[in-house]
């Protein structure tokens, strides 16, 4: 009988533990679907089928900068476990992991210091937009 | 009584034994491998620019490059692949004599690549996808490997796959090929616009599109009826996606998105394709505009096959 309730808790515990980390998987969910979002109209001006709009560029920016530091804080441990596209190597190479989101963030940084108009944006947003690729191959499922 | 028993019991043991040999005679003969002749190679100059095309446009690299660097022209091979039948291991294919495919004759490489067939004459295992590659040019396929011959060689041997049995068992894929394997060239459909069999040359041959993107029975054949409708990632990383015009699919997609998908790996919404489709890109990448338009064309141009994500797999 003590078994039984034991295993029912365990089973218990181990549901509540996956569901707890629902919450923190969908806050990067939707701290990834802000940097896309941000990415949206400066690559349309990219592909020259939106007029260039510094402001925006600026703004778009500052998104990837603040998102990729609260991004940081949202890997723990156990949350592997969740319905997530994230793969098992994000908690096997954390510091590598962790580390692209400080390289994203400084890329976006200079970036922003650097653009000041059309010619800038077009030799120095590549370079923002590389961080994505360069991460997704190694961290997330295929697709 | 007691004898007559013995004497039916006897026919019966050579009956069988009988029947045995000649359902082995019938095994050995279905799966002997069909090989190309090496007078099927006329002499001629390759084309190392086309090479270099294919080489991007096969993905050779995706799954041969040594893994743990960033060169993708070192072919030394042993990325592990992970299946449902086992573990394979990609060779070496560079161009180094004893470990690669350096001592390999025009003819040996042709054979592997369009029927699926090694060196020595063994079937090799489908996963390497000769079963798209049986669509390429034979010309092609040669001015490949002599681009593949311009490339460092690698020491590193190549590693035996680790399967479990019966799918160690080589000679049997014989009777896998008599079912998925057809052995036809891709013909040009001359009513077509001549972009759109570029595209369907490209997706259905060296890009092998569906091997990835459609799903797989139970022997691990595509399932012809659900070709590019997405289907379970054969490592087990998830989801593959379908890419037909359906609305489970890519039918709010231009070609325009398609194509700027396979040029930089953004979605029409700003993700970032992960996983092996990464490294499809960085193939892909290298193509010129006209090709990955054209696969695009192409895409665009298949018919619609529902294939849902489930909700559970992210």
């Amino acid at each position: 009988m003590i078994r039984f309730v034991s295993v029912i808790a365990a089973v218990a515990l181990g549901a509540t533990a996956v569901a707890a980390y629902d919450d923190v998987v969908k806050a990067r969910q939707d701290a990834m679907k802000a940097i896309a979002g941000a990415a949206k109209e400066p690559g349309a001006a990219l592909k020259g089928e939106a007029p260039f709009d510094l402001a925006k560029v600026h703004q778009s920016l500052a998104v990837f900068q603040e998102q990729g530091e609260q991004l940081k804080s949202m890997w723990p441990d156990g949350s592997d476990k969740a319905d997530t596209a994230a793969l098992p190597a994000v908690w096997q190479k954390k510091d590598d992991f962790l580390a692209r989101f400080d390289k994203m963030v400084a890329d976006a940084k200079a970036a922003a210091e650097n653009i000041k108009d059309e010619a800038s944006f077009k030799a120095e947003w590549p370079k923002v937009m590389s961080n994505c690729g360069g991460c997704h191959k190694e961290y997330r499922k295929p697709r | 009584m007691d004898r007559k028993r013995r004497s039916t019991l006897g026919i019966l043991l050579r009956l069988l034994v009988v029947l045995a040999f000649l359902g082995a005679g019938a095994f050995w003969v279905l799966t002997i491998p069909s090989v190309l002749p090496a007078s099927a190679l006329a002499q001629r100059t390759p084309d190392l620019v086309n090479g270099v095309t294919m080489f991007h446009a096969g993905g050779c690299a995706s799954c041969h490059a040594t893994p743990g660097q960033e060169d993708k022209s070192r072919l030394g091979g042993g990325l592990a692949i992970k299946t449902q039948f086992g573990t394979f291991y990609a060779p070496n294919i560079s161009p180094d004599p004893q470990h690669g495919i350096g001592a390999w004759s025009e003819i040996e490489f042709v054979n592997a690549m369009l029927r699926g067939v090694g060196r020595h004459g063994e079937h090799l295992y489908p996963s390497f996808p000769y079963t798209s590659y049986q669509r390429m040019t034979v010309n092609d396929v040669r001015d490949l490997f002599a681009f593949i011959k311009t490339l460092p060689p690698e020491s590193t041997p190549s590693k035996p796959h680790d399967l479990p049995f019966p799918f160690n068992f080589r000679r049997a894929l014989g009777l896998w090929k008599l079912i998925y394997l057809d052995g036809k060239a891709f013909v040009p459909d001359p009513n077509r616009d001549p972009q759109l069999n570029r595209g369907a040359y490209l997706v259905e041959g060296p890009g092998h599109c569906a091997e990835c993107h459609s799903p797989r029975d139970i022997l691990g054949g595509i399932k012809p009826e659900r070709r590019f409708a997405g289907g379970p990632d054969p490592e087990g990383n998830g989801w593959v996606p379908n890419i037909t015009p359906h609305e489970d699919g890519l039918a709010s997609w231009s070609e325009n998105d398609i194509a700027y998908l396979l040029e930089s790996g953004f979605t029409p919404e700003y993700d970032s394709v992960g996983g092996s489709m990464a490294d499809v890109v960085a193939n892909t990448s290298k193509l010129n505009a006209e090709d990955r338009a054209a696969m695009a064309a192409y895409l665009k141009s298949l018919p619609p096959r529902p294939g849902k994500r489930p909700a559970s797999q992210n």
